[in-house]
C-alpha cells in the first residue's frame, strides 16, 4: 500500500527557483491512505464524543473531567488549525506566502461578531436597541453595513463573502501584475497593517480598540452554557476535519497537480497553456472563505474580536505555525498550528518573563534546521527506519 | 503495517487527548493562591511590568507579617502578553486551574472587558488599579483606579479657575479609544454645563503608537490664538513622549497654553527630559513626590524590593497612582478576607464594603459600600524638571466615585450595584 | 500704566546708578537690603499673596530684586528655617540681605510656583529685563514681547524703543509697540502702527487686523483702508510659512524614513533578503546613544552635549557587528530562500526584542535632546522648525552622501553593485559573493543602526520601537525599487511629504491607510518600483 516510488536515499527534489520540496508520499489510491482515514477517525470520535462527553457529564472534580478551560483552548487551537491548513494551501501547495491572512480571519470575526452583537438585543450596558459602542458614540441608527446581520444566514453568508470577496479583489491585482515572492508578502502586511487601522478607528464602526465583547447568545443559545461551548467545539472539530478533507481533495486532484506546477515553475506552465491566474486566485480565495470560517467559529468560544488580530504580527505567526509544522503537508501545518500554541500557552505561565526568547528560539531553530517542519523531521524518521 | 496502524492510533489518541486532559491540580493546603494576570511582553509590558513588581512585594510584605489567616500568600504570575483573548484565557486559566482566591490585574479597558464575562461565569474577583472611564459597575469587580470625576473633572475645573490659568478655551487630544472617548464625552458636558461654547472645544484623536505631532502642535498654536487655551491630553502612555518633545521644541510654553495629562505619571516621565515640560500638569489620586510617612515608607519599600530582586535601573525606581493603588487593593482585599474569614468569593465580595485602608496618598481611602469603588483624594501636578511633581492643588478630603457619569445620557437612574 | 511708567523710570534711574557704582567698584556687589516683608511672602502658600509680593519687588527695580525674582523662576528659592534663601552656585545667600550663610540649612524646602505665578513673573522680569545692560537679556525680552501683542506694555516699549540702540532689537521693540499701540485711542498712532504691522508674520497680529476691517471696532476710514493692505501682506507671509512647515515636516519624516529603510534597502538590493528584524537594529542603535548618553553624563559631564556626535560611530558598529553576526549565524544558511529568511529574521527579532527588554527594562529610557538640538528656529511667528529636526535631516543628507560615495566610488561598492545586478556572473569574475554579503549586511545593519541615533531624538526609546518602523521602511523598499540610491531616496521623501500633506487634511489615521493603499495600488501598475534595476516579472 505504501510502496514508494524514490528509494529512501534519494535527494530532495527542488524546485526551479532553488527552494527545496519536502519529500512526498507517491500519489494514493484513494483520497488519502488508509492510515490518514483511521487518525481521522479516531480524531472525530474524540472530538465529536469522547470530549464532549467527558465535559458535560462527568462531576467537576473526578480526573476525567475535561475541564472547560480545556475546551476553550482546545476550540480556539482548532480554530487557528483550519487558518493554518489555509495558509498552507496558498503556501505550501501554491508558493504564495502571505503575511496577511490573519485579515481575512479577522474579518470573518468580525462578521459573525456583528451578528452576535446584534443578538444581545436590550441586554447590553446600556440596554438600548443599537449596541453598546454605538450608543455611546451617540449615533441614531445602524450603519449600513450592518443591516440584515441580525439574521444568522445572511451573518453566514457574510462569513464566507467577505474575506473571499476583499481576497478576490486583492487578488485580481495583484495576479495579474505577476508580483510575486517577497514583494507579494510586503504587500500583503501593508493590506492587513492597513485594515488594522481602519478598524481602529471608532469612527469605522466597528468598537473600535475595544472590539466586539460581552456576547449574550448564540443562535438563541446561552454562550456560557457548557452545552454551547461543547457544541462549538464540536462544530469546530467539524469544519477542521471537513477543511483537511476538502485541501485534501484539492491537492489530489488535477487542480492541485497544475498548482504544484506553477508554484514550481510558473512561467514553464505559462508555456504549457495554463493560466496561472485563475489557478491563483482560486486557491486564494478558498484559502480566505476557510479563514473566514475558521473566524466565526473563533470569536464565540474566544468572547472577544478587536482589531490586533489584524496585527501584521498575527499574520506572520499564521505562517510560522506553518513552517513549525511541515508546509505543503496538510497535516503538517495542524501539528504546527497545535504545536506552537500550545508551546505559546505553557510558556506564558511557565516563564512568564522569558517565553519569547523560546517562542523566537523555536522559529529560528525551526527555520533553520527543520526546513522540512516537524513533520518533515516525522518522514525522514520512518525513511531511515526503513519502508514496511 | 500493524505496527503503523497501532502507532498511528496511539498518535492521533495522544494527540487530541493531550489537548484535552485536565492538568493535575496541586493540593490545597498551606497556602493561598492569587492571580497577578498584567502583560509583561507587548506593548502594555512597559506599563504593566512595574505592577506585577508591586503585587509580588506587597504579597512579600503580607507574609512577611504572618500571611492571611496564618496562611501564606503564593502568587502565579502569569503573562497575557498584551494580547486580549490571551487575557480571557490566562484568567480562566487562573480561576479554573489554579483556583485562586482573588486576581489582581488589567491595565487596559479593552483586556478588562474581555476577562469580565470569565469572572461573571467562574464568579471570580478581580481587583482593576488603574484609572479608567467609568460606565461599568460590575459585582466581581473592584476598582481602585479613579473614576473620571475623581480625575478628569477636578483636572478641569482647576484649569478654569484663577489659580489654574483662567483657560476658555479647550483642545481634547486623545489617542483613539473608548477611555479618551467617554472621559472627553463628559468633559465636553461638564464645559457645556458651565457655559463654554462648542466652538471653543476642538476634539482630535491620534492611533495608537502615533508619533508624529508636527502638525496638531501646530493646530493647538492656531486654536490658541482665539484665546487662553488649555490642552486636555488623553494621549496613551507611548505617545506621551513624542508629543511632549513637539511641544517643548516649537517653544509651546506652559504659562501660555497648559497641558493637563491623564495617562502620563512619574513612570512615564522617566523615559523623557522633562526641562522643557516644567509647569505643564498632571491629575492623579497619589504623587510619588508627596510628603507623608506612609508614602515615604511604600517608596522605601519598593526601592529596597527593586534592589533586592535585581530589577532593571533599581537605583532609579518610581512609583505612581496604579501601583499604589495595587498596594491598596491587596491589602484591602487582605482585610476583606480576614473580617471574611474565608476566601469565598461572595463572603470577601461583601466583607469588602465599607474596608478603609491608610493609604501612601495620605488620606484614609475607603471602599464605598455600594458602589466597589474607592473614595480618592486628588491632586493635581506640575511637572518638576527631575521629572516628579508639584502639587500645586488638592482636595481636602476624598471624593465618591460616580462611575455612571451624570454627564452621559442615559446614565439617571444608575448609581450603585 | 501709570506704575509701569514710574516703574521703569525707576528702573533706568536704579540701573544707570548701579551702572555706574558697577563701573567704579570692582569688588563683588554688595546687594543693598530688599524689602524683607515683601521677600518672606514670596515663601507663602497662596498665590494671590506671592503675586503681590512679587509686584512689590518688581517695583522697586532693585538688581538684587531681580535676582531674587531670577531665583524664583530658575527653581533656586528655598525657605529654611523660617528664613528665605538663595542658591546661587554653591553658595547659600540670604534673600533679603544678601549675605552668605555659612552655616548648613535646617530642612530645607524649594518655593514652588505654579503656571499662573510663573506667568506674573515673566511679564515682571520682561519689563525689567528691557533695560538691563546685557544685550542677550534685552535680545530675549524683545523677541518675548514682539511674539504677542500686550496693549500695557506700550509705555514701557516706548521709552525702551527710545533709549534702545541696538540694530537687532530696535525693529523687535518697533513691532511690540505697533502690537501694544492697535489699541490707542489717537487715530494717528493707530495708523503708523498699522503701517507697522504689515510687517509682522505672527497669525495673531493677522487676527487683530482682521478685527479691525469691521466698521464698528475701527471707526476711522483711513486706519480700515490701511489695515486692509497690511493684511494682505501679512496673510500672504503667515501662509507661505505654513506651507514651508508643512513641507518642512513631511521633509523630516521623509529624511526619517530613508535613514531607517536605506539599509533595508540596501541588503535586499545584494542579497534578496527582507529582514524583519530590522527594527531591532534600529533598537540597537537607539540604545547605543542611550549608552553614550549615561556614559558620557557619567565620565564628561561637562561635555554631556556632544554625546550624539560619540553615539554615531557606536551605533553604527554595534548595529553592523549585530548585522555581521546575524547573517553569519542565520541568514547564510538561508541562501536562496528568501520566504525562510523572513520567518527566522522574525524569530531574531523576536529574541532581540526580550533581551532588551531583560537588559534595559521593559519602560522606555530617556534620551535628552542636546542643548544645540533643543527649540527650533521661527521662520514665521508661530511656525517653529524645531532644530532636532533640521540636524535630522542635514544627518541624513550626509549619510546619502555617504553611501553614495561608498558604493560608487570605492571596491567594495562596485563589487556590492555588481552582485546586485548579477550576482551569479559576479561570482563568476572573482567577486567574493559570500563575505561581500557579510560586509553588505553589515552596512545595512550599520545605517539602521544610524537610523536609531536619529530617532532616539525625537521618539521614545524601548525594547518595541523597532516595531512602529517595520512597516513603513517596507513600504519605502518596495515603491523605491532595487539596485539605485534613487529609488529610495524619491520614495522616503515622496511618501513623507504626501502623508504630511494628507495628514493636515483628512487626519493622521486616514492619511496613513491611504498611503499605505496608495504603495499598493502603484505596485500593480509598476511592480519594480520607481526605479528599479531588476524586474520582479522574471523569475527571480
Amino acid at each position: 500500500m505504501d510502496a514508494t516510488a524514490a528509494p529512501p536515499t534519494a535527494p530532495p527534489r527542488l524546485a526551479f527557483d532553488g527552494e527545496p520540496g519536502p519529500p512526498r508520499p507517491p500519489r494514493p489510491l484513494g483520497l488519502m491512505p488508509g492510515r490518514a482515514w483511521l487518525a481521522l477517525g479516531v480524531f472525530g470520535v474524540m472530538a465529536l464524543g469522547v470530549v464532549p462527553a467527558l465535559h458535560l457529564f462527568t462531576p467537576r472534580d473526578s480526573a476525567l473531567h475535561v475541564s472547560d478551560y480545556a475546551v476553550t483552548v482546545g476550540g480556539k487551537i482548532m480554530c487557528y488549525a483550519i487558518v493554518a491548513v489555509a495558509m498552507d494551501l496558498v503556501w505550501g501547495y501554491g508558493g504564495i506566502l502571505s503575511l496577511g491572512h490573519g485579515l481575512f480571519f479577522a474579518l470573518g470575526g468580525y462578521t459573525f461578531g456583528m451578528y452576535l452583537m446584534r443578538s444581545i438585543g436590550r441586554d447590553g450596558v446600556y440596554q438600548a436597541d443599537l449596541p453598546d459602542f454605538m450608543v455611546f458614540l451617540d449615533w441614531e441608527a445602524l450603519p449600513w453595513f450592518w443591516r440584515g446581520t441580525d439574521h444568522a444566514a445572511w451573518a453566514l453568508a457574510l462569513v464566507v463573502l467577505v474575506p473571499a470577496t476583499v481576497a478576490f479583489a486583492f487578488g485580481v491585482f495583484a495576479f495579474r501584475s505577476r508580483i510575486r515572492g517577497v514583494y507579494f508578502s510586503i504587500i500583503t502586511q501593508a493590506l492587513t497593517y492597513a485594515a488594522m487601522l481602519l478598524f481602529f478607528r471608532n469612527e469605522t464602526g466597528f468598537g473600535g480598540n475595544n472590539g466586539f465583547t460581552d456576547f449574550k447568545r448564540v443562535l438563541g443559545h446561552p454562550i456560557t452554557a457548557p452545552a454551547t461551548r461543547v457544541v462549538l467545539f464540536m462544530l469546530t472539530a467539524l469544519a477542521l476535519a471537513l477543511t483537511l478533507l476538502l485541501a485534501r481533495f484539492l491537492v489530489t486532484s488535477r487542480f492541485g497537480r497544475v498548482l504544484a506546477a506553477i508554484r514550481d515553475a510558473e512561467s514553464r506552465a505559462m508555456f504549457l497553456g495554463y493560466d496561472p491566474l485563475w489557478y491563483k486566485l482560486f486557491v486564494w480565495t478558498l484559502s480566505a472563505a476557510l479563514c473566514g470560517v475558521a473566524g466565526a467559529l473563533y470569536v464565540p468560544q474566544v468572547g472577544i474580536i478587536n482589531p490586533s488580530e489584524m496585527s501584521p504580527a498575527s499574520s506572520i505567526e499564521i505562517a510560522i505555525w506553518v513552517a513549525v509544522g511541515g508546509r505543503g503537508t496538510l497535516v503538517g501545518a495542524v501539528a504546527g498550528a497545535a504545536l506552537v500554541n500550545l508551546a505559546k500557552s505553557w510558556f506564558t505561565v511557565a516563564f512568564p518573563e522569558f517565553w519569547l526568547f523560546f517562542l523566537g528560539l523555536l522559529f529560528i531553530v525551526v527555520t533553520l534546521l527543520l526546513p522540512e517542519g516537524v513533520v518533515g523531521l516525522g518522514w525522514r524518521f520512518a525513511r531511515r527506519r526503513g519502508t514496511p | 503495517m500493524r505496527r503503523r496502524t497501532i502507532t498511528t492510533l496511539m498518535g492521533s489518541a495522544l494527540a487530541t487527548a493531550a489537548l484535552c486532559l485536565p492538568v493535575a491540580g496541586r493540593a490545597e493546603g498551606k497556602t493561598i493562591k492569587v492571580g497577578v494576570l498584567h502583560s509583561l511582553s507587548g506593548t502594555m509590558a512597559i506599563s504593566e511590568t512595574a505592577l506585577k513588581d508591586v503585587a509580588l512585594m506587597t504579597i512579600e510584605e503580607i507574609n512577611a507579617s504572618g500571611g492571611v489567616m496564618g496562611k501564606k500568600l503564593e502568587p502565579v504570575v502569569v503573562d497575557p502578553a498584551s494580547n486580549w483573548p490571551l487575557f480571557a484565557e490566562k484568567a480562566r486559566q487562573l480561576l479554573t486551574q489554579d483556583k485562586v482566591a482573588a486576581v489582581f490585574g488589567c491595565w487596559t479597558s479593552v483586556s478588562r472587558k474581555s476577562v469580565l464575562p470569565v469572572f461573571k461565569e467562574l464568579n471570580g474577583v478581580l481587583f482593576y488599579p488603574v484609572q479608567y472611564e467609568g460606565e461599568e459597575l460590575e459585582r466581581n469587580v473592584f476598582y481602585t483606579g479613579a473614576a473620571p470625576n475623581q480625575q478628569a473633572i477636578p483636572a478641569v475645573e482647576y484649569l478654569m479657575s484663577e489659580e489654574g490659568g483662567g483657560a476658555k478655551r479647550f483642545f481634547l487630544l486623545g489617542t483613539d479609544y473608548v477611555y479618551p472617548r467617554t472621559t472627553n464625552k463628559i468633559l465636553r458636558a461638564f464645559l457645556r454645563s458651565k457655559g463654554v461654547v462648542e466652538k471653543d472645544i476642538a476634539e482630535i484623536y491620534t492611533p495608537f503608537g502615533h508619533s508624529d505631532y508636527q502638525t496638531i502642535v501646530a493646530d493647538i498654536k492656531k486654536f490658541a490664538l482665539g484665546g487662553r487655551t488649555a490642552v486636555i491630553s488623553t494621549i496613551n502612555g507611548d505617545s506621551n513622549v513624542p508629543f511632549y518633545k513637539e511641544l517643548g521644541n516649537a517653544g509651546l510654553k506652559a504659562t501660555e497654553v497648559p497641558v493637563v495629562a491623564f495617562s502620563v505619571g512619574e513612570e512615564e516621565l522617566r523615559g523623557i527630559d522633562a526641562r522643557p515640560l516644567v509647569g505643564h500638569l498632571a491629575a492623579w489620586n497619589y504623587f510619588m513626590s508627596l510628603k507623608n510617612p506612609s508614602n515615604d515608607a511604600f517608596i522605601k519599600k519598593y526601592r529596597a524590593y527593586a534592589r533586592k530582586k535585581g530589577l532593571a535601573n533599581a537605583g532609579k525606581v518610581v512609583t505612581n497612582d496604579p501601583m499604589e493603588a495595587t498596594y491598596v487593593g491587596i491589602h484591602m482585599w487582605k482585610q476583606a478576607v480576614e473580617k471574611a474569614k474565608s476566601t469565598a468569593p461572595d463572603k470577601v465580595i461583601a466583607a469588602m464594603s465599607g474596608q478603609t485602608y491608610q493609604a501612601p496618598s495620605g488620606f484614609l481611602l475607603k471602599m464605598d459600600e455600594t458602589n466597589h469603588h474607592l473614595h480618592k483624594p486628588v491632586f493635581i501636578g506640575e511637572i518638576r524638571p527631575d521629572g516628579q511633581f508639584n502639587v500645586v492643588w488638592k482636595t481636602k478630603a476624598p471624593i465618591r466615585a460616580q462611575p455612571w457619569s451624570p454627564f452621559v445620557a442615559g446614565n439617571e437612574g444608575k448609581q450603585s450595584m | 500704566m501709570r506704575r509701569s511708567l514710574s516703574v521703569a523710570l525707576k528702573a533706568l534711574l536704579r540701573s544707570a546708578c548701579s551702572l555706574v557704582a558697577l563701573a567704579c567698584c570692582s569688588a563683588s556687589p554688595a546687594l543693598a537690603a530688599l524689602d524683607a516683608g515683601a521677600v518672606s511672602q514670596l515663601a507663602s502658600e497662596d498665590s494671590e499673596e506671592k503675586i503681590a509680593a512679587i509686584r512689590r519687588l518688581a517695583e522697586t527695580g532693585d538688581p538684587a530684586a531681580v535676582r531674587v525674582l531670577q531665583a524664583l523662576e530658575a527653581d533656586a528659592l528655598q525657605v529654611a528655617g523660617g528664613k528665605v534663601v538663595l542658591l546661587d552656585g554653591g553658595r547659600v545667600l540670604d534673600a533679603a540681605t544678601g549675605q552668605e550663610i555659612a552655616t548648613p540649612l535646617e530642612d530645607p524646602e524649594g518655593i514652588t510656583v505654579n503656571n499662573r505665578v510663573r506667568r506674573v513673573l515673566a511679564g515682571a522680569l520682561a519689563g525689567l529685563r528691557l533695560v538691563d545692560p546685557d544685550r542677550r537679556v534685552r535680545l530675549a525680552a524683545a523677541e518675548e514681547l514682539a511674539a504677542g501683542p500686550r496693549p500695557d506694555a506700550a509705555p514701557l516699549l516706548a521709552r525702551a524703543l527710545q533709549e534702545e540702540s541696538d540694530r537687532q532689537i530696535r525693529p523687535l521693540l518697533a513691532l511690540a509697540l505697533a502690537q501694544a499701540n492697535l489699541t490707542s485711542p489717537d487715530p494717528a498712532v493707530r495708523l503708523s502702527a498699522v503701517k507697522a504691522l504689515g510687517a509682522s508674520s505672527h497669525p495673531a497680529v493677522e487676527r487683530l487686523l482682521a478685527r479691525l476691517l469691521d466698521e464698528g471696532a475701527e471707526p476711522d476710514a483711513a486706519v480700515r483702508s490701511e489695515a486692509r493692505s497690511s493684511l494682505r501682506s501679512v496673510q500672504l507671509r503667515v501662509t507661505a510659512g505654513d506651507i514651508l512647515a508643512r513641507v518642512f515636516s513631511g521633509l523630516s519624516l521623509g529624511s526619517i524614513l530613508l535613514l531607517v529603510a536605506l539599509g533595508l534597502a540596501i541588503t535586499y538590493g545584494v542579497m534578496g533578503v527582507i529582514n524583519m528584524a530590522h527594527g531591532e537594529l534600529l533598537m540597537i542603535g537607539a540604545y547605543a546613544s542611550y549608552g553614550m548618553q549615561v556614559l558620557f553624563a557619567r565620565w564628561f559631564p561637562r561635555a554631556l552635549d556632544w554625546y550624539v556626535l560619540a553615539a554615531i560611530p557606536v551605533a553604527f558598529a554595534a548595529a553592523a557587528l549585530a548585522g555581521a553576526l546575524i547573517e553569519r549565524a542565520v541568514i547564510r544558511h538561508l541562501y536562496g530562500r528568501p520566504l525562510e529568511t523572513l520567518l527566522a529574521t522574525w524569530g531574531l527579532s523576536l529574541l532581540l526584542i526580550q533581551s532588551a527588554r531583560v537588559v534595559f527594562g521593559a519602560q522606555n529610557v530617556g534620551v535628552g535632546n542636546p542643548s544645540w538640538m533643543s527649540g527650533g528656529v521661527e521662520i514665521v511667528a508661530g511656525a517653529v522648525l524645531p532644530w532636532n529636526r533640521i540636524v535630522i535631516v542635514g544627518f541624513s543628507l550626509a549619510v546619502l552622501a555617504l553611501v553614495w560615495f561608498l558604493l560608487n566610488r570605492t571596491r567594495l561598492g562596485m563589487f556590492v553593485r555588481a552582485v546586485t545586478q548579477n550576482r551569479a556572473m559576479a561570482g563568476c569574475v572573482g567577486v567574493p559573493t559570500g563575505r561581500l554579503d557579510t560586509l553588505a549586511f553589515a552596512l545595512g545593519a550599520g545605517m539602521a543602526g544610524l537610523g536609531g541615533v536619529a530617532l532616539s531624538q525625537i521618539a521614545n526609546v524601548g525594547p518595541d520601537m523597532g516595531q512602529a518602523y517595520i512597516v513603513d521602511s517596507f513600504m519605502v523598499v518596495v515603491l523605491g525599487g532595487v539596485g539605485q540610491l534613487a529609488g529610495a531616496v524619491g520614495a522616503a521623501l515622496g511618501l513623507g511629504v504626501v502623508t504630511k500633506f494628507l495628514e493636515g487634511w483628512a487626519g493622521a489615521v486616514i492619511a496613513k491607510i491611504l498611503v499605505l493603499v496608495f504603495v499598493i495600488a502603484f505596485i500593480q501598475k509598476r511592480p519594480q518600483g520607481l526605479f528599479a534595476l531588476k524586474g520582479r516579472l522574471a523569475d527571480d
